[in-house]
């Protein structure tokens, strides 16, 4: 028996695509009228969850008082400066422990050792050693997102093709030379998922920091929402969280796009 | 065996001297008391099966190793082109080339090289988006650009289809006879050999075995006069010998050396 395989007709992929992108933009809608009549019936009380239309006119009304504004300033702040203390300070230690053998001896085993600690059962110890303020938020973000860019960097300093680092002495590159050409573009692709995932950690991390004695921030707006039941700002708190995670994410893909544009998978889709 | 045991007065006239050199792999004998001179500018290529050595010998050439007893002596400017191309994704053709050059205008003289094997339009490519010959073209523009004094090619034709191997090898041949470096050639291909070489050198065991002078004029050609008689004379030093095999069975051109013997028994059977 002969079987044909014959090329799909284009029009029959064409309207295929069509019809399944609409459901991936129809499935969340209908969820969110389910909802929305859900609460307007009084299916959900507004204590549970407060209704879509509610949460949008809370949004604007955050927004139009600025208060909004000025938590996500403090919020992207705190991660800011988090991260790049930590991208220093895991990007440094990768660098040592990743190109000398000492360094790895020295620095390998006590990353190792300390990475597994969760960061949220240091929240205690650092509120007493950095007090209630800025520090003990800043240093959470630090400690949570220095792990994953040590972990990526390094795993990617040690992967790097023995072969090209062979070759490099065969065409006479210097100590120098070698690691700017090949051992750190070798190395990038593993240390932007290393920084993707450091950059969603210290969101995460943000969410509990910013619950512990702040006066300010999105996690200080939900917390306080939560003291007087407002659901309708919890959720916004939580759509800010999303919408930050899906911006963390484009901004590290665009990131990749220009610094890895060598890769087989970039060089197609440019052509 | 004419330059292969050079007297002491004439070794620092040779681009690679090689004497009683052994290499050790734990207990066992990489190489086993190689005598090796290759004369400026002269083609050597290196035949024998896999495990032969072969790669030991180039890598100890190439810098890339030491031996275990004896003595290398080889020019500073030496230069690798390995059966990968072993160019940087993250680099452009010319960027591949240039990276390292120390001289004047290195963009310049990687370019030059570059068009000198053809690769002109395709000096901002990435290597991903080359094809396999083109990527072993750049790979030898890299080694041309440095100008060796001694050009060592790792099998550089194996993983390249037929078709791109002949260019190959009518386009190393032309930079050979334009820049005229001493060239050490491994390869498993009996005509390749024949084809490039002045001299083959056999390795078996880590000792080499043989050694053919190809005194065939050039330009050459499959099938030239002379061809028949140094092929088979090449072959059996390998230990490959003209097998009584039934006249139906063509004998394979480009068949590895070393599956040769292997296969022969068991086609024997087939055919009982």
């Amino acid at each position: 028996m002969l079987q044909s395989i014959d090329p799909p007709a284009p029009a029959a992929t064409a309207a295929r695509r069509a019809s399944f992108g609409w459901l991936r933009v129809l499935s969340p809608l209908v969820l969110l009228a389910l909802w929305q009549i859900g609460s307007s019936t009084g299916l959900i009380s507004p204590r549970t969850l407060a209704a879509p239309s509610q949460v949008l006119e809370s949004f604007g009304s955050l927004l139009a008082s600025g208060e909004l504004e000025h938590h996500l300033l403090i919020s992207l702040g705190r991660a800011a400066k988090g991260l790049a203390i930590a991208v220093l300070l895991g990007g440094g230690l990768a660098l040592i422990a990743g190109l000398s053998r000492i360094g790895e001896y020295v620095i390998d085993a006590p990353v190792q050792m300390f990475r597994t600690l969760p960061v949220v059962a240091l929240v205690p110890l650092f509120i007493i050693w950095f007090g209630i303020g800025e520090l003990p938020k800043i240093a959470l973000v630090t400690v949570a997102a220095t792990f994953p860019i040590y972990l990526a960097l390094y795993a990617g300093i040690r992967g790097v093709d023995a072969k090209l680092i062979e070759l490099a002495g065969v065409i006479g590159l210097s100590r120098g030379e070698l690691i700017r050409h090949v051992i750190l573009p070798g190395a990038l692709p593993m240390a932007l998922v290393g920084l993707r995932y450091s950059l969603g950690i210290s969101l995460v991390i943000l969410v509990i920091a910013e619950q512990v004695n702040a006066t300010s921030g999105i996690g200080y707006l939900i917390s306080d929402a939560r003291d007087f039941m407002r659901t309708d700002i919890i959720v916004v708190g939580l759509l800010v969280y999303a919408l930050l995670g899906l911006s963390v994410d484009v901004l590290v893909r665009w990131l990749e796009r220009r610094l890895l544009s060598w890769r087989p998978a970039f060089v197609e889709s440019a052509a | 065996m004419k330059g292969t045991h050079p007297s002491p007065t004439d070794r620092d006239d040779q681009a690679v001297s090689v004497r009683a050199v052994t290499r050790h792999f734990g207990s066992t004998a990489a190489l086993d008391g190689v005598e090796l001179s290759i004369a400026p500018g002269e083609f050597v290529a290196l035949l024998g099966r896999s495990g032969s050595g072969k790669s030991t010998l180039l890598r100890l050439l190439a810098g890339l190793d030491s031996p275990t007893t004896g003595d290398v002596k080889v020019p500073q400017e030496r230069m690798v082109v390995f059966q990968e191309p072993r160019l940087l994704p993250w680099k452009t053709a010319i960027q591949n080339v240039s990276l390292g050059l120390a001289r004047d205008n290195p963009t310049e003289h990687a370019r030059a090289a570059l068009a000198e094997v053809g690769l002109d339009h395709r000096l901002h490519a990435y290597p991903s988006t080359l094809s396999g010959g083109e990527a072993q073209r750049t790979a030898l523009a890299r080694a041309l650009v440095r100008d060796p004094k001694l050009l060592l090619l790792d099998e550089p034709f194996a993983a390249l289809d037929a078709l791109t191997r002949i260019r190959m090898h009518r386009l190393v041949e032309a930079l050979w006879v334009r820049h005229n470096p001493a060239v050490l050639l491994i390869t498993h291909d009996v005509d390749e050999a024949l084809l490039l070489a002045d001299r083959a050198l056999v390795l078996d065991k880590g000792r080499i075995t043989a050694a053919i002078e190809i005194d065939i004029p050039r330009p050459r050609e499959l099938g030239q006069t002379g061809f028949l008689g140094l092929r088979k004379r090449l072959l059996s030093a390998i230990g490959v010998h003209d097998a009584p095999l039934p006249d139906e069975i063509p004998p394979t051109r480009t068949a590895p050396a070393e599956n040769v013997p292997s296969i022969v028994p068991v086609l024997r059977r087939q055919l009982a």
